[in-house]
């Protein structure tokens, strides 16, 4: 495994106020996520494993602590340098896959790249290679509505490879899928990892966390253990 | 912003209003009545004013027409069979004003009369003119042929005739050539020129102009010869007789500014040499001012109402967006997540207000377009679409779709995106 750092937290804290009550969602977290990693991030609902997906997503921001992106401080950025570092740097699988209804499957993949300002041939050649990747090149007309869970589900994974991003955020990609479907998206996952895609991965299941190189327990919003499982990677 | 992104926003709006094609129709409805009435409204407004202004303007904005009329209280006055009405103005009124008022350019007296005129087999009722050859600067015409009398043919006292196209058209069933000689009541005339002839709407929108097309013109000095100052009438089976020298006055002043001053000074002198007031005075200047005002006022009230129409329109847009904003909440929260920044979901959502604000603007023109054309067809009134109320419906609709879209678009970019995309 490279020692190449992606994501470093330096006792990163979220808190949320609720009239004079105070929600500590994060509370002082510390690690590092090393470029071709895979994260699994575990722990009983409502332990903060979703508030840490959204801080890495930079989706919302830390009360207090520090969050580096390849090595720059990007804890006080605005809100359209965090909006400007998601659509270049970032991917988002959700547990509810998050497709536009009223695009088609292409339109759907071609989503970043149109905010990129991709010129329309480049970004229309880049959605058929993912959508071939992911085993969909004869659905690039449909509809979500008219593909199954475990195909949408690929559709948003080649929407969050569009952007060629340095990490892709998955939040229960599995959740929503039959057991057969969602080991079939889990075996993406790990394909799109093998060749050299840092992964962190909201999951409860043993057995999915168990094929991850890290495993990140947390609980009531503090670290409680971090697995290493060595074997992973060269 | 690009204009790449525009064209974007453009055809994905497009396309999100075409999947509620219905409820984007009738959400430009009120678009569509609003710019509609607009310029329906508008085109009426000019319609009407647009006759009397020309007519006015015909009047000429230096002048002052004093007219004769009979007095009110001497209409019952005449007694017996050959009883004289006598009233209105006289020569010696015309002389005094050109002495007296010093701000009078040019001023002609005018001698009136019906008459019956015979050109080969052809009797034709014409209205006989009689006045200087300055009546020809005063009044707007053109000349189409020969010329009009002059100063010689007064002191020759000269049986010369101008005619109106109109009657050479029907006396002389020919135009274009005079030196043919009329008989007008028992003189001959000679026809040494052709004019262009004066509205045919005579008096319609309350302005009178001093020519009509059925007009002779003849030296003022001749017609006082030949016709005299009494005209018999019959009227109901009685024989009314009347003597008026003058029917009409025109004075013209050098500059508007003059109007005004002088006719307040022919009208106290009037007043001093008449003992009723047997003459009526109109200025075509205050006219114009006033038919402007009744314009303006009749283009606001009607304007008014038609703003409160797109008013209701562009309430009815903002209410739908706020709609579409909360169920596209999810959708928000995806662009969001993979980049979008704030000003570009406003674009979004803006382009697609406006878009429905446009369109329908553009139908309301065609409805604009469409009902002043019923209204000429069906009531015969006229009316003039402009060009400028089109233009100005249209950036009022695309105003009022900024105005009512940046709302419901600014609350779509402020959602929260972890929120947004957690909705439903
Ligand atoms: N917007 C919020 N306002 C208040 N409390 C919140 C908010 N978001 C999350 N929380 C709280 O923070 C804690 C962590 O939530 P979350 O990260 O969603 O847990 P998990 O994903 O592990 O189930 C929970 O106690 C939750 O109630
Ligand atoms: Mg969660």
């Amino acid at each position: 495994m490279s020692k190449n750092p992606i994501i470093r937290l330096e006792n990163a804290t979220k808190t949320h106020t609720l009239g004079s009550e105070e929600v500590h969602a994060l509370d002082g977290i510390n690690f590092t996520m090393e470029q071709g990693s895979f994260w699994a991030i575990m722990g009983p609902s409502g332990s903060g494993k979703s508030t840490t997906l959204n801080i890495l997503g930079c989706l919302d921001h830390l009360t207090s602590g520090k969050y580096f992106l390849k090595e720059e401080d990007i804890s006080q950025l605005n809100d359209d340098e965090l909006s400007e570092i998601r659509l270049s740097h970032l991917g988002f699988i959700f547990q509810s896959f998050n497709l536009i209804p009223q695009l088609t499957v292409q339109e759907n993949i071609e989503l970043p790249l149109y905010y990129l300002n991709w010129q329309p041939n480049a970004y229309a050649k880049r959605a058929r290679d993912l959508a071939d990747l992911v085993g969909l090149a004869d659905r690039l007309n449909h509809r979500p509505n008219e593909l199954s869970g475990g195909q949408r589900q690929r559709v948003a994974i080649a929407r969050s490879l569009a952007n060629d991003p340095y990490i892709i955020l998955a939040d229960e990609p599995t959740g929503n899928l039959d057991s057969a479907n969602g080991e079939q998206i889990l075996q993406l996952i790990i394909d799109l990892n093998k060749n050299g895609k840092t992964i962190a991965m909201v999951t409860h299941d043993p057995d999915i966390a168990a094929h991850a190189s890290h495993q990140l327990h947390i609980r009531d919003g503090k670290i409680d253990r971090i697995e290493c499982r060595e074997s992973k990677g060269e | 912003m690009q204009l790449t992104e525009i064209i974007r926003n453009v055809r994905l709006g497009i396309k999100d209003l075409m999947i509620h094609g219905l409820r984007s129709l009738l959400t430009m409805l009120g678009m569509v009545f609003g710019v509609g009435s607009v310029v329906a409204m508008l085109s009426v407004g000019e319609g009407a004013g647009k006759e009397a202004l020309e007519q006015i303007q015909k009047l000429g904005s230096n002048n002052i027409i004093i007219d004769s009329v009979k007095p009110v209280e001497q209409a019952s006055s005449s007694k017996g069979r050959f009883a004289l009405d006598l009233y209105g103005l006289r020569y010696k009124d015309f002389e005094r004003m050109v002495q007296a008022i010093a701000d009078i350019k040019s001023a002609v007296p005018v001698k009136i009369t019906r008459e019956k005129a015979y050109y080969a087999d052809n009797v034709l009722e014409v209205r006989v003119v009689g006045s200087t050859p300055d009546w020809f600067q005063l009044v707007d015409h053109n000349v189409l042929s020969g010329r009009v009398f002059q100063a010689s043919d007064m002191s020759n006292r000269a049986n010369v005739v101008v005619v109106t196209e109109n009657v050479a058209r029907k006396l002389l069933t020919f135009s274009g050539e005079q030196r043919s000689n009329i008989r007008i009541g028992s003189n001959f005339f000679e026809v040494v020129g052709i004019i262009s002839s004066g509205d045919a709407k005579d008096g319609d929108g309350g302005v009178q102009t001093p020519d009509s097309p059925l007009d002779v013109y003849i030296p003022i000095n001749v017609m006082r010869e030949r016709f005299g100052d009494i005209a018999v009438r019959k009227v109901s089976g009685a024989t009314i007789r009347e003597k008026v020298e003058l029917q009409q006055v025109i004075v013209q002043v050098n500059a508007k500014e003059q109007v005004e001053s002088s006719a307040l000074a022919i009208e106290t002198m009037l007043a001093n040499f008449h003992d009723k007031k047997d003459y009526t005075m109109r200025v075509p200047l205050a006219l114009l001012r006033q038919a402007e005002a009744t314009k303006r006022t009749f283009n606001i009230v009607l304007g008014s109402i038609a703003g409160i129409s797109l008013l209701v329109g562009g309430i009815g847009i903002m209410n739908i967006m706020l709609a579409t904003v909360t169920e596209r909440t999810r959708e928000i929260g995806i662009r969001r997540a993979i980049g979008a920044r704030r000003g570009q979901i406003i674009l979004q959502f803006l382009i697609e207000t406006v878009l429905l604000s446009m369109f329908g603007g553009i139908i309301g023109i065609f409805l604009g377009l469409l009902i002043p054309f019923l209204i000429t067809y069906f009531a015969d009134l006229e009316t003039i679409v402009t060009w400028y109320s089109i233009v100005f419906s249209f950036g009022i609709s695309l105003t009022v779709g900024v105005i009512f879209g940046l709302y419901p678009a600014v609350r779509a970019a402020n959602l929260n995106p972890i929120e947004a995309l957690r909705h439903e």
